[in-house]
C-alpha cells in the first residue's frame, strides 16, 4: 500500500476533529464562568467545587460506579465460567448457546431494555398476585400471617440488566483465548503433579487472563456508558449518571456535569496511557528476547 | 476442567433474562390490556407508518454517510505507519468514554442559532444556518455517535490483511487503484457488513438523538416505543407490537444483506 | 535389565463406538527404550495417553510395578510426558517451567535451584533460565520440555512424536541426544513416532502397530530382518513382496522357479509372502540371472540408484550402485539369505509392488500422514470441529 499523501492526511485530521470537537467544547465549558454553554464568561473552577456538593450528581455517580463494578465482576466470573463450559459442549448445544449469547449484542438497546422491563413488571405482578392468593388461604389467615411480596424496579433490576448485557462481551473475548489454548498445557501440568484445580489456576487461568481482562474492560465500558437499558430498568428511585444527564438535558444541563465528565475523561485517558506505555515496554522486552533467540 | 456444568448458571440466567423477556414482548404484542388475544396493536400501527418510514430513512442515510466517511478513514489509518496506526483503535474509541448524552448534547451548542458553528460562518461572511432541530441534525447525531462502530471493524479487517496479497496483485500487474478495487475492497467487505449492522440498528432505534438534536419535532421509532412504556401514552401492548415489527424488519434486512454479502464477493453494499 | 515395569492387559479403547485399540497386550521393561511405531491412526498415541493417565481405556488394565493404575490420575503417577508440541507454559520462563513440578511438590527452594540447574546442564541449556519459551528455538524448547519432565525423576518418560516439529538436521542430532540422555538418567523411555528410521536408530525394542493392534514386537534388527507380515515389511524400510509357494523347507517357488532360501517350518506347498529387500538383489548379466526383467525407471539417490524393474508385470525396487539405463534387460541374482518368507496375512497383496513408485511418493505420503495425524488427535481430544 502507498503511504498517505497530503489529502488523505487532511481527511484524517478533519475526521478526528469531528470526533473530538464536542469533547473539547465540554472540557472548555467546564471552566466557563457562566451558566450558559454558549457564551464564554471567563475561567473558573467553581463547577468542580460545586460538583462535590451536588447530591443528585454524586448519588448518581455512586450508583453508576457501584452497578458497573458489581456487574463487571459478576459478568466476568459468570462469562468466563460459561465460556469454559461452552468449549466442552457438543457442537449443537454450543451453537444454540452462542446464538442466545448474540441476542443482546445485536438487538437494539431499546428492545433489550423494554423486554427486560416487561419481565420485571410481570414478575412484580405475579408476586403481588401470589401474596394476595396466599393471604386468602384460610390456613394462612388462621395462622395470622400476612404476605407482602414485592418486586419493584430499582437497583437490583438495574444490576440484573447490566449483568445480562455485560456477559456476552466477556464470553466473546474469552472464547477465542480458550480456542487458542493448547490442550496439552493443562495435561502437562497434571503430568507434572498438579491437581486439576491447580492446573487450572496455575496454567489455564494465566493463559486466559488477557482475554478475561479485555472482556472485563469492555463490560465496564458498556456499563458506564449505558443509558437506554438503564433508563427502562432502573425505575424512578435510582438514577445513573446518564439518567441524571438525560433529565437535565431536557431542561438545562448544569455545568457541574461538564466538570464531572471532564474528570472522568481525564481519568480514563490517564489509565489508557499507563496501560499503553506498559504494553509498549513489554513488547520491546519481548522483541529484544526474540532477537537474542534468533542470534543464538 | 472439561465440564459442561459450569455453563449451567449462565444458561439459566440467559434463559430468564434474555429469552423470556423476548417471549413476553411477543405475548404483549398479541394481547390487549385485559389479556385477550388481539391483532389490534398491529392494526393501529398504520397511523405510525410515517414514523417507520422516517426512522428507516434517517438510519439508512446515516449508515451510508458512515460508510462514505468511515471507510476512507479506516483505510487511511491502516495505511499509516508507526505510532498513529498503533494508537488508531484507541483514538477512535476514546470519545466513547465521554458520556454519550453529553457528547450529543454538546452538538446543540455547536450548532445553535448563536452557537460556535454559526459564529464561525458569520465571521467569514456566510449566512447563518439553521441546523439544530432538523432531520439533518438527527442524522449528524447518528453519524457522530456511531461512526466509530463503522471505522473499527473496517480498520481491523484491513489492518490484518495479508500484505503478500497486495504484493501478489501488484506482481500480477494490478496498479494501486486496481489493487484496491480487486483485492483490498472485496476482502474488507466483512468489516463493512458488520459496521453496517452496528450503525444501522442503534440508529433506527434511537430516541435520545432525535429528542436532543431533532427538538422532538421528528418522531422516530425509538421515541414511539419509549412513549408507550415510560411516556405519556402508556401502552406496553402497542409498544411491544412496534418493537416486534421493528425487530423483524431489522432482522430480515440484516439477513438479506449478509447473504448478499457472502454470495457476492464483489457486491457493493450501497 | 529385564525387570518388568509396565504391563498393558487386554486394552481396548473406542471413541464414539469407533475402535482405536483392540485387545492390546504389552509389557515394558525397566530402563528400556521402547518405541511405539505405526502410521497415523494406529492407536500409538492413544496407548501413550493411557499410560500417562490422560485417557481411560474402555476395558483392560494398566499395571505399574504390578499395581493396577487405571484409576490413578496423571498427577499421581510416577510418569512424565514430553508433549508433541512441547506444551511449555508460555507465561513462565525456562527456569520456572522446569521447576513447575518441584514447586508443586513443595521441594525447598535451594534444592529446586540445584535440581533445575543440574537438569538444564543435562540438556545443554545452561544460561537460558530467564528466557520465555517464545524466545527459544524449536530445538531449545524441545530440551526444556525434556528437562521439565526429567527433573521430577520419573520412573518412565513418555515422548509423543517429540521431534516431529524439528527440521531434518536437528532431528538427527536430537535422536543421538535423546539416546544419550536416556542412558545417562537410566529410566524407561516410551517413544511414539511414525518415523521408522527414528525408531530403528534409538530403540531397544520396537512395537509396530496398525489399526489398534500390535503387528510385531522386537529389537530393531528383528523387525527389519524378520518382519512378521507384509505390513511390517513394507512399513519398515523398502520391500518387494511377491506371492510364492513354500515347496518344502529351504525352497521357495515364485515365477515358476525354485529358489534356495534359509527359512523353514511351513507346511508343504503353503502359499506365502516372499520379502526381498532392494539392497539384497544383485544385478548380473542376463545369462547369469535367476530372473530377467526390464528396467522401467531410474532415480539417482546419491549413495545408490533406485531402479524399478518389471518382472512379468510385477515391479520391483532394486538399490544398486551400478547404473542401468531405462529399457535395459537385466538379470538378477538373490542369495539364499536375501529371501524372507512370511505367512499370508490380512495385509497380503496390499504392499510391495512398486508400480506407482515415484520420487515424490514418500514425501506425499508423509504430508498426508501428518494431516491425518492431526485429524486423529482432534478426534481423540473429543473436539468435533
Amino acid at each position: 500500500m502507498k503511504k498517505n499523501g497530503f489529502v488523505s492526511r487532511l481527511f484524517l485530521v478533519i475526521m478526528f476533529l469531528f470526533l473530538y470537537a464536542p469533547i473539547f467544547v465540554l472540557i472548555v465549558f467546564s471552566f466557563n464562568d457562566s451558566k450558559s454553554n454558549a457564551v464564554w464568561g471567563g475561567f473558573t473552577l467553581d463547577w468542580y467545587l460545586e460538583l462535590f456538593q451536588n447530591r443528585t450528581v454524586l448519588d448518581a455517580l455512586q450508583t453508576t460506579l457501584l452497578v458497573s463494578i458489581l456487574a463487571t465482576v459478576i459478568a466476568t466470573i459468570a462469562g468466563t465460567a460459561a465460556a469454559l463450559g461452552f468449549s466442552s459442549m457438543r457442537r449443537r448445544a454450543r451453537t444454540a448457546c452462542l446464538t442466545v449469547n448474540n441476542i443482546p449484542l445485536t438487538n437494539a438497546d431499546i428492545i433489550t431494555g423494554v423486554s427486560m422491563m416487561l419481565l420485571f413488571v410481570f414478575a412484580g405482578q405475579v408476586l403481588a398476585d401470589l401474596s394476595a392468593w396466599l393471604n386468602e388461604l384460610s390456613v394462612v389467615e388462621s395462622a395470622n400471617l400476612w404476605f407482602d411480596f414485592e418486586f419493584k424496579l430499582g437497583f437490583v433490576t438495574l444490576l440484573i440488566a447490566h449483568i445480562t448485557f455485560d456477559i456476552p462481551y466477556v464470553i466473546l473475548s474469552v472464547l477465542p483465548k480458550i480456542r487458542q489454548l493448547d490442550p496439552n498445557l493443562a495435561e502437562a501440568a497434571l503430568d507434572l503433579g498438579a491437581t486439576p484445580m491447580t492446573a487450572f489456576r496455575k496454567v489455564v487461568l494465566p493463559e486466559l487472563m488477557p482475554g478475561i481482562i479485555n472482556g472485563a474492560l469492555i463490560a465496564f465500558t458498556m456499563s458506564i456508558d449505558d443509558f437506554v437499558i438503564s433508563y427502562f430498568t432502573a425505575g424512578s428511585q435510582v438514577s445513573t449518571l446518564s439518567m441524571v444527564v438525560y433529565s437535565m438535558v431536557r431542561r438545562r444541563v448544569s455545568p457541574e456535569i461538564n466538570a464531572l465528565s471532564t474528570l472522568m475523561f481525564v481519568a480514563v485517558l490517564a489509565l489508557l496511557i499507563i496501560i499503553n506505555l506498559r504494553q509498549a515496554r513489554q513488547e520491546a522486552a519481548r522483541a529484544r528476547d526474540r532477537r537474542i533467540a534468533g542470534r543464538s | 476442567m472439561r465440564s459442561k456444568g459450569i455453563a449451567i448458571p449462565y444458561v439459566v440466567w440467559m434463559a430468564i433474562f434474555v429469552v423470556v423477556p423476548l417471549i413476553l414482548v411477543v405475548v404483549y404484542a398479541f394481547t390487549n390490556r385485559s389479556g385477550g388475544f388481539t391483532l389490534e396493536n398491529f392494526a393501529s400501527m398504520s397511523q405510525y407508518a410515517s414514523v417507520f418510514g422516517r426512522s428507516f430513512l434517517l438510519a439508512f442515510v446515516a449508515t451510508v454517510v458512515c460508510i462514505l466517511l468511515g471507510y476512507p478513514m479506516a483505510y487511511f489509518l491502516a495505511r499509516e505507519r508507526g505510532r498513529l496506526r498503533q494508537m488508531a483503535t484507541m483514538l477512535i474509541m476514546l470519545p466513547m468514554w465521554m458520556n454519550f448524552l453529553l457528547r450529543t448534547y454538546s452538538w446543540v451548542f455547536l450548532l445553535e442559532r448563536n452557537g460556535f458553528f454559526n459564529t464561525l460562518l458569520e465571521t467569514i461572511g456566510l449566512p447563518k444556518l439553521d441546523i439544530i432541530d432538523t432531520q439533518g441534525a438527527v442524522v449528524l447525531g447518528m453519524v457522530y455517535n456511531f461512526l466509530p462502530f463503522m471505522v473499527l471493524p473496517i480498520f481491523s479487517v484491513i489492518e490484518k490483511m495479508d500484505h503478500r496479497l497486495i504484493e501478489a496483485a501488484q506482481d500480477l500487474g494490478a496498479n494501486s487503484a486496481e489493487v484496491f478495487r480487486r483485492v483490498i475492497f472485496p476482502l474488507s467487505l466483512p468489516g463493512v457488513l458488520s459496521g453496517v449492522t452496528m450503525v444501522f440498528i442503534p440508529s433506527v432505534s434511537t430516541f435520545v438523538i432525535s429528542r436532543l438534536l431533532g427538538g422532538g419535532k421528528s418522531l422516530l421509532l425509538g421515541d414511539l416505543i419509549e412513549m408507550q412504556f415510560l411516556g405519556s401514552a402508556y401502552n406496553p401492548h402497542l409498544g411491544s407490537a412496534i418493537s416486534l415489527v421493528m425487530m423483524v424488519i431489522v432482522l430480515v434486512s440484516m439477513g438479506i444483506m449478509n447473504r448478499f454479502g457472502e454470495g457476492e464477493g464483489e457486491a457493493v453494499v450501497l | 535389565m529385564a525387570k518388568e515395569l509396565i504391563r498393558l492387559q487386554d486394552l481396548c479403547m473406542a471413541f464414539d463406538d469407533e475402535p482405536v485399540l483392540d485387545n492390546l497386550n504389552l509389557y515394558i521393561n525397566d530402563k528400556e527404550f521402547l518405541t511405539l511405531l505405526g502410521p497415523s491412526g494406529c492407536g500409538k498415541t492413544t496407548t501413550l495417553r493411557i499410560i500417562g493417565g490422560f485417557t481411560t481405556p474402555t476395558s483392560g488394565d494398566v499395571l505399574f510395578d504390578g499395581v493396577r493404575i487405571n484409576d490413578v490420575p496423571p498427577y499421581k503417577r510416577q510418569i512424565n510426558t514430553v508433549f508433541q508440541k512441547y506444551a511449555l507454559f508460555p507465561h513462565l520462563n525456562v527456569f520456572e517451567n522446569v521447576a513447575f513440578g518441584l514447586r508443586l511438590k513443595k521441594v525447598p527452594d535451594a534444592e529446586i535451584k540445584e535440581r533445575v540447574m543440574e537438569m538444564l546442564e543435562v540438556v545443554s541449556l545452561k544460561g537460558f533460565e530467564n528466557r520465555k519459551p517464545d524466545a527459544l528455538s524449536g530445538g531449545q524448547q524441545q530440551r526444556v520440555a525434556i528437562a521439565r519432565a526429567l527433573v521430577n525423576r520419573p520412573k518412565v518418560l513418555l515422548l509423543d512424536e517429540p521431534l516431529g516439529a524439528l527440521d531434518l538436521k536437528l532431528r538427527k542430532d536430537m535422536q543421538m541426544e535423546l539416546k544419550r540422555i536416556q542412558q545417562q538418567v537410566g529410566i524407561t523411555f516410551i517413544y511414539v513416532t511414525h518415523d521408522q528410521e527414528e525408531a530403528l536408530t534409538m530403540s531397544d525394542t520396537i512395537v509396530v502397530m496398525d489399526k489398534g493392534s500390535i503387528q510385531q514386537i522386537g529389537t530393531p534388527e528383528d523387525i527389519y530382518n524378520e518382519p512378521k507380515n507384509a505390513f511390517v515389511a513394507d512399513f519398515i524400510g523398502e520391500s518387494n513382496i511377491i506371492d510364492g509357494i513354500m515347496v518344502r523347507d529351504k525352497v521357495v517357488k515364485m515365477y515358476g522357479r525354485e529358489f534356495p532360501c534359509l527359512d523353514g517350518g511351513f507346511a508343504e506347498n503353503e502359499p506365502v509372502d516372499v520379502v526381498i529387500r532392494p539392497e539384497d538383489i544383485d544385478i548380473v548379466p542376463v545369462e547369469q540371472g535367476q530372473l530377467v526383467g526390464t528396467v522401467t525407471g531410474v532415480t539417482f539417490k546419491g549413495m545408490q540408484y533406485d531402479i524399478i524393474v518389471d518382472f512379468r508385470g510385477f515391479k520391483w525396487l532394486i538399490q544398486t550402485t551400478d547404473h542401468s539405463p531405462v529399457g535395459a534387460r537385466i538379470g538378477v541374482k538373490i542369495d539364499p539369505d536375501g529371501f524372507h518368507i512370511m505367512k499370508k496375512s490380512q495385509y497380503s497383496g496390499m504392499f510391495g509392488d512398486y508400480s506407482s513408485y515415484s520420487e515424490e511418493y514418500d514425501e506425499l505420503s508423509d504430508v498426508e500422514a501428518l494431516d491425518e495425524e492431526e485429524a486423529q488427535e482432534d478426534r481423540e481430544e473429543g473436539y468435533e470441529e
